[in-house]
């Protein structure tokens, strides 16, 4: 087995000829996420799952960092086994999952808006610029601001800026108890009981609505449950886990379909949105499932006109834009930052967009 | 500054919104660290973000610096003026846009100060979460600029963890929407870039920041413990039980002693070190923690523990600590205070080192800071008429710094970088990683107009050095809260 210091080396010298090739590397860990993003075009693999190991997990510091072709498996149950986990609740989408794939997909589940995004809790990343430089920004402690964030610019950009080879994370202890609740209602009336709550000092942890139940998950001590319980006029379900684990792995019945689905992220409190099709309302409202036949543009213009975006999240057309298209002068800008860390252009080209 | 760059600055605003005279420029010649002063060529006070564009523009036609300022209460000179270029005042831009009490959500104008968003939320018992100590006079665009933190921010985060959107204008003059009224937006995450980016990349002119629940309970407890480590594996302590403070404060006997002579706040003159823990929530939940709280502190070693008896103890057990930086300012002619980040394990060790440095150096060293994020402020005392002593103030306030890295700390945790740690960034990043930096610069300002020579050292800077010192007490905004 070769030491992790020489598959880094290996990985560098990788990215360093094909920087002077100007060759295309597809950057991939377990490929439990090709699905999403675009198609990149013709390309050489760069594999980073060889890459892998826990580096330093402090429990009393609420850090863990690892290389990044871990396993999101074994870094949640190191995790779990000192009674902490990822807040955030990255989908996995299978076992293979990595921890640089996942940071570099961005994605966050049911948690997400009580706890914030995966990328609020990148403390420091270790990269590979698109020229074979290892450069490192961040660290592992929770305030820093020397320099510019560069670890959280890294989170949902899709390797298109660079290769990730470690990322610190942190962590939190995970709730002393843990409670879901259900009751029946449409999706109008779900998403004004959904908001109504987040506006107060619940232990919220998760809402979902599909359009006939509202389902709330509680989280955090005894007392606070409890108390919360009682102000909730949902009843008590059983087994929740199980439950919430799906809504994150996308395995509901709902995700079964085979119409392209959709990924609309909204002001949470914004009513039912007029676009044909199956709908699966998570994170309170703001993130809104869709499956649908209907026109592009038609969802585009749907999400954009309540104020937020949507994204071609599976299925599809795979070669067009799948994430919401950019104002000229913001997508310059993306341009010319992806050049700043990858002159020739070289990681995932397109993958985000494209033309980057 | 060229008359007819000026003739055209006060074609696009008005004439009393371009200050050009020497002793108007003198008010903008520093921010709240005032021990460096520049005095810019020209100041503009625009209204619109019309004009913002407007003036951009100019500069970039004319190849003229321009510094962006909000509030001036900055503590790393990120506002101070590049002598003879232009500095940009946000301060006629204190309107409230928009307040969404159903989506929780704030839309401001960059002027408009961190407290009022707080004010703004209350009738819907809603609060925005960062709080910087000068939260009364800072405004929003300056905290988005620096990433402003704040007592709370171990439970609530920072400011990148707290907004959901900026409008910003480039060099160029372009108006850039930054995120979006959703969670997330589309591309990159810019909006994480912008935050803390020092002035460096765009100017913010607008800020939509989103509001939380407030709890409907508080609750502080204030140990003392007989040997500073003991408070420092206190920390530790608690964090590694699952709790997780809204508040967890250390201040070291120096600083026990000059906020109590100062405010009287109740605290043990005769404790090696004291710390604050503050809890929130429903009251039962509060109560429970606590215990748990108080049994982790004994265990840990602290000699005594006494529990807020009601808000107004509560209060006063806070007023000290956020007196504690005037406090230091009594009993001192100078002080140099740092603002080291490290992982908690290693504050005993550091508190320590600092403690040995101290000695070294024959200069007293006051303790006061966020020990639950593990982000230091050393304030190291001195006097300036002294000969020497700003000069050793400034070698031992670099090898903090530099001991802060060595545990895999950073040098700076809240307060930027500015032109005050320059030197200390060259310690903390390699050649490659600042030429990064850079290359992020001229990704969003191609010729470097934009608060140059701020926040990223230029390799051959590396060798200078910079620091920040209060002469006399003498902090600008000496009436606001620090810490």
């Amino acid at each position: 087995m070769p030491s992790p210091d020489q598959i880094q080396k290996e990985l560098k010298q990788r990215v360093e000829a094909a920087y002077v090739a100007g060759q295309p590397l597809c950057i991939r860990g377990g490929g439990t996420k090709a699905f999403y993003g675009r198609e990149v075009g013709p390309s050489q693999m760069l594999d980073v799952r060889s890459y892998s190991g826990i580096i330093a997990y402090e429990p009393t510091e609420l850090v863990i960092t690892a290389r990044a072709g871990t396993t999101i498996d074994e870094i949640e149950e190191t995790l779990a086994e000192r009674g902490q986990m990822l807040a955030f609740e990255p989908p996995h989408f299978g076992e293979a999952a990595t921890l640089g794939g996942t940071v570099a997909c961005g994605l966050s589940g049911p948690r997400r808006p009580y706890v914030g995004p995966l990328r609020d809790f990148v403390l420091g990343i270790r990269c590979l610029a698109g020229t074979g430089k290892v450069l490192h920004f961040g660290g592992q402690v929770m305030k820093n601001v020397a320099g510019y964030d560069v670890s959280r610019l890294f989170a949902g950009a899709l390797g298109t800026l660079g290769v990730l080879l470690e990322v610190t994370l942190k962590v939190q202890p995970m709730p002393k108890l843990e409670v879901t609740l259900q009751g029946k209602a449409a999706l109008k009336e779900a998403i004004q009981s959904m908001n109504r709550w987040a506006g107060q000092p619940l232990p919220l942890s998760g809402s979902t609505c599909d359009g006939a139940y509202l389902t709330v998950r509680l989280s955090g001590n005894g007392s606070a449950v409890e108390q919360a319980l009682r102000r909730l006029d949902l009843e008590r379900v059983c087994e929740s886990g199980a439950y919430w684990l799906a809504v994150r792995e996308q395995r509901l019945a709902f995700f079964a379909d085979e119409a392209p689905l959709w990924r609309l992220s909204v002001p949470p409190a914004c009513n039912p949105l007029d676009v044909p099709g199956r709908w699966l309302l998570d994170w309170g409202g703001a993130q809104r499932w869709l499956t649908t036949n209907a026109p592009y543009e038609t969802v585009r213009a749907a999400a954009r006109e309540a104020g937020g975006h949507a994204t071609l999240f599976r299925g599809g057309d795979r070669q067009g834009e799948v994430f919401d298209p950019l104002a000229p002068a913001l997508a310059r800008l993306h341009r010319r930052l992806k050049a700043a860390f990858d002159p020739r252009g070289i990681l995932n080209p397109g993958r985000m967009y494209r033309d980057l | 500054m060229q008359a007819p760059v000026v003739d055209e600055l006060r074609r696009i605003l008005s004439a009393e919104a371009v200050i050009a005279d020497e002793e108007s420029l003198r008010a903008y010649e520093c921010d709240g660290l005032s021990a460096y002063r520049a005095l810019p060529g020209v100041v503009v006070l625009p209204d619109t973000v019309a004009q913002v564009q407007q003036i951009l523009r100019l500069c970039y036609q004319h190849h003229i610096p321009v510094v962006a300022r909000g509030a001036g209460t900055g503590l790393s000179g990120g506002a101070l003026p590049v002598r003879g270029g232009l500095v940009l005042s946000l301060a006629k831009f204190t309107r409230v846009l928009n307040i969404d009490p159903v989506n929780r959500t704030v839309r401001v104008e960059p002027g408009v100060r961190n407290i009022t968003l707080s004010e703004v939320g209350e009738e819907y018992g809603l609060f925005y979460a960062p709080d910087p100590s000068s939260q009364i006079a800072c405004t929003i665009g300056g905290n988005v600029a620096e990433n402003s933190g704040g007592v709370h921010c171990l439970k609530y985060g920072l400011t990148v963890h707290n907004i959901l959107a900026l409008k910003v204008v480039t060099i160029e003059g372009d108006l850039l929407t930054i995120g979006c009224g959703a969670l997330d937006a589309s591309g990159y995450d810019l909006l994480a870039l912008l935050t803390g980016s020092e002035g460096m990349l765009g100017v913010i002119v607008e800020v939509t920041v989103k509001l939380i629940p407030k709890p409907q309970y508080a609750q502080v407890a204030l140990a003392a413990f007989d040997q500073v480590e003991a408070a420092g594996r206190a920390v530790a302590a608690i964090i590694a039980s699952g709790i997780i403070p809204a508040g967890l404060e250390m201040m070291d006997q120096a600083a026990v002693r000059a906020a109590e002579a100062f405010v009287h706040a109740g605290y043990p003159t005769g404790a090696k070190a004291i710390l604050l823990c503050e809890l929130d929530g429903t009251p039962d939940e509060v109560a429970e923690e606590m215990r748990d709280v108080q049994a982790v502190l004994l265990g840990s070693g602290a000699a005594h523990i006494q529990i807020a008896a009601d808000e107004a103890e509560r209060q006063r057990f806070w007023a000290g600590r956020k007196a504690a930086f005037p406090a230091v300012g009594r009993i001192a002619r100078d002080y140099y205070c740092m603002d080291g980040t490290i992982p908690r394990r290693y504050l005993a060790e550091v508190l320590t080192r600092v403690s040995q440095l101290s000695s070294e150096y024959a200069l007293p060293i006051v303790n006061v800071f966020h020990a639950g994020d593990g982000n230091l402020h050393p304030l190291i005392l001195y006097d300036v008429n002294a000969p020497g002593e700003l000069q050793k103030a400034e070698a031992l306030g670099g090898k903090i710094l530099e001991v802060c890295v060595a545990v895999g700390g950073t040098v700076t945790g809240e307060h930027g970088v500015g032109v005050e740690k320059l030197n200390q960034m060259c310690v903390q990043f390699n050649a490659d990683e600042l030429a990064q930096f850079h290359a992020i610069k001229t990704a969003f300002d191609s010729e470097g107009l934009l608060n140059p020579g701020k926040a990223v050292p230029t390799l051959r800077r590396c060798a200078e050095f910079g620091a920040m010192h209060v002469h006399e007490g003498m902090l600008a905004f000496p009436h606001l809260e620090r810490f």
